[in-house]
């Protein structure tokens, strides 16, 4: 995405754990993928935010009074009006599309690291047996140690190893597609990298972001982090069967996710014992069944 | 952290914009509900701008302050954070400003 700093993309690495292939995400890559990214969506899609007409008009006037700078000719004022993360949200309008005309549910997973991401997609992989059938991006800035947990408890994976980027991105996900390849009606699970601050920005074009709360945090974490809290359809509170050895409140923690996120679903779960499992999956199927309506709609 | 990848991505849209022509100066909205750190934006920015357009460009923040609707009351309240209430104690609302992220426009110097 930056060929400055190489804050994202340049140094990005993409593992397909189901032929072993690993490529670097640069700018070469992307040209030559162009052709099989998933960017041919029976859909049109809205660009009503990006506001590309840069309307451009000569100003005569003299710097004396201001110090900014030290020219004295015409200057051009250029009135850009565009959101900065147009890009990111144009490829991710882009993704939504590709998601719809399949009838796939892509959901984008976010916690702080260790909540119990992928512990959460392996029993999800187990329970749902195949049905509807799920697929997986993972996200993590080094090693393919996730994407391995995840092929062995039996879904089609693709590893993102995103170096020094602390997060996913929309372009990210639509490369991550053309080597996945998710399958009509499919549920893709995205697991962002463990991190709460940089993810609430970057939309990938998911249906729904899915937060993961463990009671081994602090009940204040919606209030630490209230952008990520805010853009969640669904708060997980995971790590339930350690709650008799912790101090932690459910009702504070509950209480603090209502208070940034009155909406948000939220469900209790232990991915360890399975309790609570079963309402997760309702959600989920619940979840498909509506994304596979919207593509009719 | 993503400020940097942030800072990246008003440089390209700048550089798109100037189109190979000198940039004087940037102006960029920054709500203060965005969950961008402004003064992060501004120390890499001159980092990132190195060998762009907007190399030697100043940097304009218009900082853009939170704006709600109630949708209990129907009241304008200000939102100084992200869990402000509305005066009448409902947390249900719409926000109206304070999470902009744009580049608002570009001064370039005129070749002639």
């Amino acid at each position: 995405m930056c060929t400055n700093c190489g804050c994202q993309g340049d140094a990005a690495l993409m593992t397909d754990l189901q032929t072993g292939e690993t490529r670097t995400l640069g700018a070469a890559d992307q040209a030559g993928s162009s052709d099989r990214s998933p960017a041919h969506a029976p859909h049109s899609h809205d660009h009503s935010h990006l506001h590309g007409h840069s309307n451009e008009h000569t100003h005569s006037h003299d710097h004396g009074d201001d110090l900014g700078h030290g020219h004295g000719g015409a200057v051009k004022i250029v009135d850009v009006e565009m959101r900065i993360l147009a890009k990111n949200d144009a490829e991710a309008a882009k993704n939504r599309a590709w998601f719809a005309g399949r009838e796939i549910l892509a959901l984008n997973f976010v916690s702080s690291p260790g909540a119990g991401k992928t512990a959460l997609l392996e029993r999800t992989i187990v329970g749902l047996a195949g049905d509807p059938p799920l697929f997986v991006i993972e996200g993590d800035q080094a090693t393919a140690n996730d994407s391995e947990r995840i092929r062995k408890a039996g879904a089609a994976v693709v590893q993102i190893n995103t170096d020094t980027g602390c997060h996913l991105d929309a372009q990210m996900i639509t490369r991550a597609l053309s080597a996945l390849k998710p399958s009509l009606g499919a549920l893709l699970l995205i697991e962002n990298v463990g991190n709460l601050v940089c993810p609430a920005l970057f939309d990938l074009g998911e249906r729904a972001k899915v937060v993961i709360f463990s009671v081994t945090d602090g009940e204040d974490k919606p209030l630490k982090y209230p952008h990520i809290f805010r853009a969640a359809t669904i708060v997980l509170l995971s790590k339930i069967d350690l709650l008799p050895h912790l101090d932690f409140s459910l009702d504070e923690a509950i209480m603090n996710v209502r208070r940034v996120n009155p909406e948000a679903a939220i469900c209790k779960i232990s991915a360890r014992t399975g309790e609570g499992l079963s309402d997760w999956y309702s959600w989920l199927r619940r979840e498909a069944a509506l994304a596979r309506q919207a593509a009719f709609a | 952290m993503h400020e940097l990848s942030v800072t990246c991505s008003i440089v390209e849209v700048v550089a798109e914009s100037a189109k190979g022509r000198k940039v004087n100066r940037v102006t960029v909205e920054i709500g203060e509900l965005s969950g961008v750190v402004a003064e992060s934006i501004a120390f890499w920015f001159a980092e990132v701008a190195k060998g762009t357009e907007a190399e030697r460009a100043s940097l304009d923040i218009r900082r853009i302050a939170g704006l709600a609707r109630c949708e209990a009351c129907g009241a304008e309240f200000s939102t100084p954070s992200m869990f402000t209430a509305c005066p009448c104690g409902s947390y249900r609302f719409t926000r109206l400003r304070g999470e902009e992220l744009n580049v608002k426009s570009i001064e370039l110097e005129e070749v002639s």
